[in-house]
């Protein structure tokens, strides 16, 4: 099947000498029928979440699955702000739900902890660009091996150091932390980048008289912009999805979203309904971020190793 | 640009006659050592306290402070003397890695194969296809557990009303969840490796190909001498990335089998993280850590040596 797939639209044209034209037709059919299963296998389960985030209880817990004939309701999403809870003289008063405060730790650790290692991590990467640092490779193989550990080696370690520094559950630890897990992203990915500036640019800048600061600055940064948006957009998504170190080292006032959500199957009786909209909510973000960089995709899933 | 513009050059010259305080060497050490220290002390720090730790019988919870035992901890999970059925652990870890790569790879390569070519909606489909990757992967279990329920799940309701097949639970048996946890796996990262694949694929010069059809080259010699040969470094590194991350292996499974039943999809990282924090064994999953990270370490290098092999022929 493979290597008809190379073969086929070069065959077509050489007419007479490929394989017979029913042949082809066959294999086009076969080929289209493969890629259709393939697109229900990887779609269907963001279908499936999403319009059940909009079935009420009945619907979303039904033995019988409603595909398409439901009538939506935005009551899950109304759900992970405020919930009615029984009172104990049988009326019901609204609570409000732990989630935004989850999503509002989630969006201020990660945009800190983001906007943090770009700055280090670009810093870096100017100078490993551009200065003769001694041992260079070394060190920029150093800092990519720090990020090819099982995390969950590092983990113990830092729960001991975190917990005698004061620093588990603070906003301050977190973002340190986070920081540090995405700088050989940010150097390794902004390195690329800065490579592929022509050194000209500031070599010009400071000929005109421009200090080697200035010309970073004015010159080198504005240049880098929009990478450094692309790579910004990768770290976002890294520290927006981190699970591991968040369960062990937040706790009530700085936990996020993903140890939140995955603690809300346990909370007896799963209401597959709520868990489905504060999935859907928490996925949004990353999936239109993705679209962004749709671009730089490949380069960012393999740590700016692969170019194109 | 800026710096063409002549009130720059003035003010520049008169800078000049200043002794920059910023020489390069200065500012190429001040713009590396702050990354370079944050590794150190959040990265490196840790990993070189917890090769002591691994020598010492310690709980974090408890008051006594470590004691050295020497390879004890390392001798006890490899001699299989553990709580924990270890070598029975290592090998599901084994099974699941070894299934949910190779078919990623598989399935993930022979997709490039059909997305490569150009057809209206390609680019769509493509963007469409590569999303689940970039999903967290705890909010992927909850997704798949939902999907593979024995009662309502949706999965279960197909095969049973429209391919008349029995109704599995899924998640209850071992063998089941661990192929579930394979198959939420492969979901999730087929879409990595097709993405490298595809770009691999299309930057295959089309002289090449066009040349062997000249020459009447068959269909499969032309796959086997020019297509594999050319993308296949790049596989490697999407392999490399995939075994490594496989191994890694815990929040999908935290969330969809919980590691059972029992203890049968247990793997290396989600054994790890149980010693760590459920039973606070400090010591002995401080030595666990170094077992795994001596294998990844390994593995990586057979890979890395294969990429060689294949970049020098």
């Amino acid at each position: 099947m493979a290597q008809q797939v190379v073969a086929a639209p070069a065959a077509t044209r050489e007419g007479s000498g490929g394989p017979p034209v029913i042949l082809i037709a066959v294999g086009r059919a076969l080929l289209a029928a493969a890629l259709a299963l393939a697109v229900i296998f990887f779609l269907f389960p963001i279908f499936w979440i999403v319009s059940t985030s909009f079935k009420d209880l009945r619907d979303a817990d039904s033995p019988v699955p409603h595909f398409f004939d439901f009538t939506p309701t935005l009551d899950n999403y109304r759900h992970i702000f405020v919930q009615t809870q029984q009172t104990a003289t049988g009326g019901t008063t609204s609570v409000s739900t732990d989630f935004p405060h989850f999503f509002f730790n989630s969006i201020v650790i990660d945009v800190a902890a983001t906007l943090l290692a770009l700055v280090l991590g670009t810093l870096a990467a100017y100078g490993f660009s551009r200065f003769p640092v001694p041992a260079k490779n070394d060190l920029l193989f150093f800092i990519l091996s720090t990020r090819m550990l099982p995390p969950v080696a590092v983990l113990i370690p830092i729960f001991l150091m975190y917990t005698n520094l004061n620093l588990v559950d603070t906003y301050h630890g977190m973002i340190l932390l986070y920081t540090t897990f995405n700088i050989p992203f940010a150097v390794w990915m902004m390195k690329g980048f800065i490579d592929e500036i022509p050194r000209e640019y500031e070599d010009a800048a400071m000929v005109d008289g421009y200090t080697r600061f200035q010309a970073f600055y004015k010159v080198i940064v504005p240049q880098a912009l929009p990478a450094a948006a692309a790579t910004s957009v990768f770290l976002l998504i890294t520290v927006w999805n981190e699970f591991v170190f968040a369960t062990q080292l937040t706790q009530t006032a700085t936990r996020t979203a993903p140890p939140g959500i995955a603690a809300a199957q346990t909370m007896g009786g799963i209401d597959w309904g709520l868990i489905s909209a504060v999935s859907t909510l928490f996925v949004l973000p990353v999936v239109i971020f993705t679209f962004l960089v749709r671009n730089y995709l490949l380069r960012g899933v393999t740590f700016g190793a692969v170019r194109r | 640009m800026a710096t063409a513009t002549p009130s720059a050059s003035v003010e520049g010259l008169r800078r000049q006659r200043r002794r920059p305080w910023l020489t390069d060497r200065r500012m190429a050490f001040l713009f590396i050592a702050p990354s370079v220290i944050l590794l150190l002390a959040i990265s490196i720090f840790p990993l070189i306290w917890s090769v002591y730790l691994s020598f010492t019988r310690y709980k974090v919870t408890g008051i006594e402070a470590p004691v050295w035992v020497g390879l004890s901890n390392y001798h006890t999970i490899l001699t299989n003397n553990d709580l924990y059925d270890d070598w029975h652990i290592f090998q599901v870890t084994a099974v699941i890695v070894f299934c949910a790569v190779t078919l990623e790879f598989l399935l993930g390569f022979g997709l490039a194969l059909i997305l490569v070519r150009k057809f209206p909606g390609r680019g769509l489909i493509l963007t469409l296809m590569l999303t689940p990757m970039m999903l967290a992967p705890v909010i992927v279990g909850l997704f798949w557990r939902f999907m593979l329920d024995a009662t309502f799940g949706v999965v279960n309701y197909m095969q049973s009303a429209w391919l008349h097949l029995p109704r599995v639970d899924y998640l209850d048996q071992p063998n089941t969840a661990i192929g579930s946890l394979i198959v939420a796996d492969v979901w999730m990262w087929t879409p990595f490796m097709l993405l490298i694949s595809v770009a691999g694929l299309s930057a295959i010069p089309r002289y090449l190909t066009e040349a062997a059809l000249v020459d009447r080259a068959s269909a499969w010699f032309r796959f086997r001498q020019i297509t594999l040969p050319l993308v296949w470094p790049l596989l490697l590194i999407a392999l490399i990335f995939r075994t490594i991350d496989a191994i890694k292996l815990f929040d999908l499974a935290f969330t969809l089998t919980g590691g059972g039943p029992g203890q049968s999809t247990l793997t290396v990282s989600y054994l790890l993280f149980t010693k760590a924090f459920n039973d606070y064994d400090t010591g002995s999953s401080s030595a666990l850590a170094y077992i795994i990270l001596i294998m990844v370490i390994a593995l990586a290098n057979i890979y890395i040596r294969n990429l060689n092999k294949v970049a020098s022929a």
